[in-house]
């Protein structure tokens, strides 16, 4: 006899699955790997493909001895690996890589619980691991390759350039958005940026909101501060912020749930980001914005629970 | 105004330019007594009773109850137990039609010149909510005695996919709409009647605007073709602006809620005095292979009904009493059809496969789903807590009770997690918390 399948309704879903959505994540992030790949050479390729690679094998060794269902093929693993090697520099020793991406993936994630259990940004955690255990090689960035230096060199980040008061020293503003000065694979090109974040909105990825408030509120508090629109261009350019603000700002597991929770993550983000950066010893704040931010995600969501529709008062 | 509802689903109005048609009278009909929220009737004939169309065959269990009367003419086989889809057992009456569907001779329009004769015949007819829920009409209708009820809201949203029953109903029966509108300005007098349409049916928006065009007090709302339009709570608050607090019924805020095919039965049952005893269905899904608006005997298999339309069982993996977002899975396709069911959705193997769940990953659009506002993540980390009063705390918190179970949140959720489902087990969870600590 013909058996009948019985499930609990709705018994249509939507398309859109999480692997989906994370394979959206990975194609936004590939003009910015593309561009890193264009200004900083081969090496940055490297970097990213050990990152990818270490986070993957990582999540699936420790799914191995934990005898957990295999997970890595959500895709989740990837994002996180990709995204760790757009925040380090494009001269970073693979065996750093390595330890980064490991720590990401299996200290900050799958120890939690895996997928969606973390509280903290895996790839933001690992590049701030890597930064404090390896402040030499992972601090400041790499210079972009040009003609008359062909090989990968250190040198100083804009905003370390910033906070020496050396204004003359900082490339023009169309170097700034292009990409064409020090820093990490990932942030230097914010045209590249742009384009993942233009597909992921489409996409209903993220709302916009979220990356808006977090650069804007950076460029009104520089604006205010500096009393000069040009600097408070470049500290939206400079360094991780518009990166942060598109690709980390936005994870889902590590920010609260609801709508207007996000606006509120996204304001506190630009005030602490704000706040490192003028009042702080590091040139950058934004990883750590987000990681503190992450760590408020539960009370902000608390705060902003969404009204129910004839919700009596709780007692 | 704002709306509220905004979850894109997909329409599948396959039927809806189809009129329907009429099935010939099948061998058997199982008539369960359970049909309505509240209590079961009670069966009122005995083996071997001869019955006709429109015979009543039960008596209402109770006031929150409805009589059930014969769907074809024939003979009373059997008296036996039977267990419904929806987990309720009760006494199913089975009746052996001998294919003429003579209609009772008794049977004789009711005489209705005020309110308190029009509830009598509500009463009497058996009608209960045909939009799904199977609440007793008159039950509801006594509310208006009171004279509380100030604006009724006539629901024609239709908004799960597929069906299309409704729709026929205001095209096809549209005069009966008309008649039914008249009863409750004549009888009930609100203060305004408004017809709820979900905008992706314009004829029968164009029809019942231009036929009720002289009729001050009615009004017709085109409701945005976003789901759930439908639901009782956003249909009030999308139509009138009122909002149903919670715990409460539409009654409170002066609301008077009635499905339209509701409402055109009530008028052709003034006028003839025949019972509910026959629906029109959709048929369809990726199982049919020729939708239809099938008018059916209540009490037909599903089997005998979807053979009607042409297609073969074999390929149906899952059966749905209504639609794919609040249908009921059947198990066994001999069950019959009930008084409030309005379509029949049949999926084939491949669509009725249960789909692969991926963890939660807090991304929040069942948060921004929830016609109702509430947060359908809160539900399964509740039900995590191991102690069941704090268990049952966080529930109420949460307001678990204010879910409708509509399936927006289950539908957009890409980790396809079992949100529905988790908010049924909680409910009954709670339930159970609730009892036992009051014993």
């Amino acid at each position: 006899m013909n058996k009948l399948i019985v499930s609990s309704s709705p018994h249509i879903r939507t398309k859109n699955e999480t692997p989906r959505v994370m394979l959206d994540v990975i194609i936004a992030l590939l003009p910015t790997a593309a561009a890193g790949a264009y200004i900083f050479g081969i090496r940055a390729l490297l970097v990213i493909a050990t990152c990818v690679l270490s986070a993957v094998i990582g999540e699936f060794v420790f799914n191995l001895i934990v005898k957990k269902e295999q997970t890595i093929f959500d895709l989740s693993a990837v994002v996180t690996g990709l995204i760790l090697a757009l925040n380090l520099r494009a001269d970073a020793p693979i065996w750093q890589c390595v330890i980064g991406s490991v720590f990401a993936i299996i200290v900050v994630k799958c120890l939690f619980g895996g997928l969606g259990c973390n509280f903290a940004n895996p790839a933001i955690a690992g590049r701030i691991f890597l930064l404090i255990c390896f402040t030499s090689t992972l601090g400041g960035g790499a210079r972009p390759l040009v003609s008359s230096a062909p090989e990968l060199v250190s040198g100083a980040t804009p905003l370390e350039i910033m906070k020496g008061g050396d204004v003359a020293g900082l490339p023009s503003l169309l170097d700034m958005f292009l990409g064409f000065r020090g820093g990490a694979i990932g942030e230097c090109c914010i045209a590249a940026i742009l384009i993942g974040f233009i597909y992921l909105v489409v996409r209903k990825v993220i709302h916009f909101e979220t990356p808006l408030i977090f650069v804007a509120t950076v460029f009104a508090l520089s604006l205010i501060v500096d009393n000069s629109f040009t600097m408070a261009l470049y500290q939206v350019l400079a360094g991780g912020l518009v990166f942060g603000a598109v690709f980390m700002a936005t994870d889902y597991v590590t920010t609260p749930i609801t709508r207007t929770g996000k606006m509120i993550f996204a304001f506190g983000c630009g005030l602490i980001t704000f706040l490192i950066r003028y009042f702080g010893n590091y040139p950058e704040g934004v990883s750590f914005s987000i990681l503190l931010m992450n760590i408020l995600s539960p009370y902000i969501e608390k705060w902003t629970a969404p009204k129910a529709l004839g919700g009596k008062k709780a007692k | 105004m704002f709306k509220l509802g905004k979850t894109k689903i997909p329409h599948r109005k396959n039927t809806a330019a189809m009129e329907a048609v009429r099935m010939p009278a099948p061998a058997t009909v199982t008539i369960p007594v359970a049909q309505n929220i509240g209590a079961p009737s009670v069966p009122c004939v005995k083996v071997m009773d001869k019955v006709y169309v429109g015979t009543k065959i039960a008596d209402a269990g109770g006031y929150v109850g409805a009589p059930i009367h014969s769907s074809v003419s024939g003979t009373v086989k059997k008296i036996d137990s039977f267990l419904l889809s929806n987990g309720r057992s009760c006494n199913a009456i089975i009746i052996e039609s001998d294919g003429e569907m003579t209609p009772d001779p008794a049977i004789k329009a009711p005489v209705v010149t005020n309110l308190d004769e029009l509830c009598d015949a509500v009463r009497e007819s058996g009608l209960v909510g045909l939009g799904g829920a199977g609440f007793p009409a008159a039950v509801k209708l006594d509310a208006a005695k009171k004279g509380i009820i100030k604006k009724v809201v006539i629901n024609a949203a239709e908004c799960e996919p597929y069906i299309t029953a409704d729709t026929r109903t205001m095209l096809d029966n549209s005069d009966y709409v008309v008649k039914g509108i008249q009863l409750l300005l004549d009888y009930v007098n609100p203060d305004e009647i408004v017809i709820g349409v979900e905008k992706n049916k314009p004829e029968a928006i164009k029809k019942l605007s231009e036929l009720l065009s002289d009729k001050g007090k009615v009004r017709i709302v085109s409701l945005p073709e976003t789901y759930p339009q439908g639901a009782e709570k956003i249909l009030i608050y999308n139509a009138t602006g009122l909002v149903v607090p919670e715990g409460g019924l539409p009654s409170d805020v002066g609301c008077l809620v009635m499905n339209v095919t509701s409402l055109a039965f009530l008028a052709k049952y003034v006028e003839t005095g025949m019972p509910l005893v026959e629906k029109c269905l959709t048929v369809d899904g990726s199982a049919i292979e020729s939708p239809k608006n099938v008018i059916a005997p209540i009490g037909t298999s599903i089997r005998d009904i979807i053979e009607f339309t042409g297609s073969s069982t074999e390929n149906i993996g899952k059966v749905l009493y209504g639609g794919p977002m609040m249908g009921v899975a059947v198990y066994n396709l001999d069950d019959p059809i009930l008084k409030n069911t309005n379509a029949l959705t049949a999926f084939n193997k491949n669509d009725s496969i249960i789909p692969k769940s991926y963890p939660c990953i807090h991304c929040g659009r069942c948060v921004s789903a929830c016609p109702m506002g509430l947060n359908p993540t809160a539900y399964a980390k509740a039900m995590k807590v191991e102690d069941k009063n704090e268990r049952a705390d966080r529930l109420v918190a949460a307001k678990i009770n204010l879910c409708m179970e509509c399936g927006c949140c289950s539908f957009v959720c890409p980790s396809r997690r079992p949100l529905v489902e988790t908010n049924r087990l909680a409910k009954a969870d709670l339930r159970n918390t609730q009892a036992a600590n009051k014993n």
